[in-house]
Formats: structure tokens, sequence, C-alpha cells
């Protein structure tokens, strides 16, 4: 693997995490019970802890690349860091990123929705990180296997929370069968790009199709719903291009960071 | 004198009985209710508008569960508070994400509250305080002679 590869896979692990981090604690105060709320917004942190572990990462191998590997991965670079004339911090990384160089997947910019669809996007996303950190345990990058395996156990809980509730919301009333019947004819385009390869991915992720497949299977069983038979799938977010819903997403995101240039509490 | 009786409120489900009584030359208005007698104990979900008796819950509210968490350094489950499941699994998966944030437990018992019983604090007299003034119930009221060595 290269570096370059290196630094675009590890943007796109973080991508992901931040940017589901963000949809889920648009839930801060509007969840169904108190206790559902506490408790997708505890996801939200963990998986914002996930995202700051790997753009930490990614942000001390920049700073030890010579020109040649800088220049390779520029295009990731936020513009206005440039200007600021000090290393590059995880922050910047985050809040100084325009939509095009996001890596993150399609699935995690969705709008919150309602609960099942929430409920629904966490399972395919959680059971999808959860075969990935099994496989990026073994990475040869030291940092990525450790973030892997302290990330696998919140992630574990994340998989085994949004199951049962997917059983919940399927096998429960009429109401909620069908809420999470539409959510999932309008979700299933968006989970084969987890599976299609990028050139920087370290993993082998069409491996982990398998796996996945049968975890949904089980689940749906159970939750007395049916796997879509829809073949086309929804791409581009690894490459930088991203449904409407991403700018909104960035906008409020980062307005702080962008309006107010290096600032700090 | 009261010269009409007026039942303002009548729920044939709940025993609650509001009556109210106008008195005609003096316009006074006497609220009667009549409750359900509880026994301390009982637990009702006091955060709710309806006023907290057992009788006035909303139909679709989940059944509440008392959290016990036991920490690390501890021997026994410590009462951390009440929460909202459906059953039992999701009350401990609950627990977990209410009451251990802050790394407080390694062990969680959910019971559901309605299977708690507590004494009454209108009985604390003559329950507790009796106790205070028998002094021959500590062991160490009494001497021991010298030659026991191993009590």
């Amino acid at each position: 693997m290269s570096t370059t590869q290196l630094f675009s896979y590890t943007l796109h692990l973080a991508d992901n995490a931040l940017i589901l981090a963000q949809r889920n604690a648009e839930w801060t105060g509007h969840g169904p019970v108190l206790e559902q709320d506490i408790a997708i917004t505890n996801i939200s942190l963990d998986l914002l802890g996930q995202a700051r572990n790997f753009y930490q990462h990614a942000a001390s191998l920049y700073n030890n690349f010579n020109e040649e590997e800088k220049d390779a991965v520029d295009k990731f670079i936020p513009r206005l860091w440039k200007e600021y004339n000090r290393e590059l911090q995880e922050d910047d990384l985050a809040f100084l990123r325009d939509e095009h160089q996001c890596l993150n997947l399609l699935i995690t910019e969705l709008p919150k929705g309602d609960w099942a669809h929430s409920i629904l996007r966490q399972f395919f996303f959680s059971s999808f990180q959860f075969y990935l950190y099994q496989q990026l345990q073994n990475s040869t990058d030291a940092q990525l296997a450790a973030i892997a395996e302290k990330s696998i156990k919140e992630v574990n809980y994340h998989l085994r929370w949004s199951s049962e509730w997917v059983v919940r919301l399927g096998d429960g009333t009429e109401e909620s069968n069908q809420r999470i019947k539409n959510e999932l004819a309008d979700l299933w385009m968006f989970t084969g790009e987890m599976f299609i390869p990028a050139p920087y991915e370290l993993v082998d992720v069409v491996s982990l199709k398998t796996d996945w497949i049968k975890k949904i299977e089980t689940v749906f069983a159970e939750a007395t719903l049916e796997v879509p038979k829809q073949s086309w799938m929804q791409n581009g977010g690894k490459e930088g291009k991203h449904t409407e819903h991403m700018g909104y997403l960035l906008a409020e995101m980062q307005y702080l960071q962008r309006t107010y240039p290096n600032v700090t509490w | 004198m009261c010269h009409s009786l007026v039942l303002q409120h009548f729920y044939s489900t709940i025993k609650d009985i509001s009556i109210s009584a106008k008195c005609g030359s003096s316009q006074k208005k006497i609220n009667m209710t009549f409750f359900k007698k509880y026994l301390y104990g009982d637990y009702g979900d006091k955060e709710v508008p309806t006023g907290g008796s057992l009788q006035n819950k909303p139909v679709n509210e989940w059944p509440l569960w008392e959290i016990f968490i036991r920490s690390k350094q501890g021997l026994d489950h410590k009462h951390v508070g009440s929460l909202h499941a459906a059953d039992a699994q999701m009350a401990v998966e609950n627990a977990r994400d209410v009451y251990t944030r802050r790394q407080e437990g390694v062990s969680i018992w959910v019971v559901e509250s309605k299977y708690i019983h507590a004494s009454n604090p209108d009985d604390a007299e003559s329950f507790y305080e009796p106790a205070n003034d028998k002094v021959y119930r500590h062991p160490t009221f009494y001497d021991l002679p010298d030659e026991l060595t191993h009590m």
C-alpha cells in the first residue's frame, strides 16, 4: 500500500464516522422516548470518537509526508488551512474540506428522517462497519489496526441495538411495519456502494458482502421483512460525488470554523 | 345549604369521582375527589401530567423499571434510578445507555417497579425507634472473660 492510499483510506473511514455522527446528533432532544434519545446520541458520540481517531492519524501522516507525497494528496487538503501556516490538525480535515473532498458513503449523509429511517440506516451501516473493522484489525498499518480494535467494541453494541430495533419495528404494529417497509424501499439502493471498492481501499470490501447479507437476512427474517431484489445501486460517495443533502450538512457543520478562521475556545 | 349537586367528571374506567357542589347563596364550590387507596411504595410515574396515580397512567406507557448498578470496586448493586422499557432485555440495554456513561458499572440489575414494595414512612416511629435504646443488642455490650481468646 502506498502512503497516498493510506491517507485517502483513513479520510474515507473518518468521513463515514463523522457524517453519520452529525446526522445522529440531529436526534438530540427529538428522540421518541428519553432512553432512546440518549441511546442514539451515545451512538453519535461513539462515531465522533472514531472519527477523531482517524482524523488525528491522517493529520499526523500528512505532517510527516515529503513534498512529493504532499502533492499527491493535495486535492484532499483544505484550501483555507494553507493560509494558516501551521501543522495540519484533525479539525482542519473535519471542518474545512469542501464537498468534493469528502469521501464518505452516501448512506451516511441522508437526512435523519423518522425513527424507522435512522434505525434501518444505522443497522445497514453498523453491520458493514462491524465486518469491516474485523478485517481492519489485521491491517499492516498499526494505528488503523489499533483504532479498529478499540472501535469494534462500540460497533458491536451499535449493531446489537439497531438490529433489535429493526425487529421491534418490523414485527411490531401495523404502522411500524409499514413505516420500516417504506424506508427499506428508499434505503436499499444506498447499500451497494459499501461493497464497490475504491482505488484506495485497503480492505477487500467485496469479500465482506456475504457476511453482511447473511446478517441482514437473519434479522429481516425475525422482523418479517423481505430483502429487496433491486440491483441498481447509488454510487459516487467514495470519489467525492455526493447527494443533494451533503451541501446543507456541511454548511451547518462547518459554518463556525469557516466564518471565524482559526477560532479557538 | 347546597341546593344542587353537579357531577362534573365521571370516568368509568378509573375510580376517580370528582363532585362539584355549588351552594346557591354563597356560591361556594366544594370539590370532593375520591381516590383509590394506595399503599406506600406502590410506585406510580410521578412525572406524567395526569398526576401520577396508577389509574391515570396513559395506556401506551411502557412499564417502569428500577435500576441497580454494581461499580467496579463494589460488592453490592446500588439503586441509581429508573427508566421505561418494554421488556427486561430492553431495560438492561437502556440502563447501559443511561446509567453507565461515566464508567460507573460492571453489572446491572433491573426490576420492574411494581415488584418493589417499600415500608410506609408513617410507620417509621414504631418500626425503627424502639431499637435505639436497646444497647444489649450490640455485641460490644458484653464483657468477655479474658480466658476467651477466639471470640
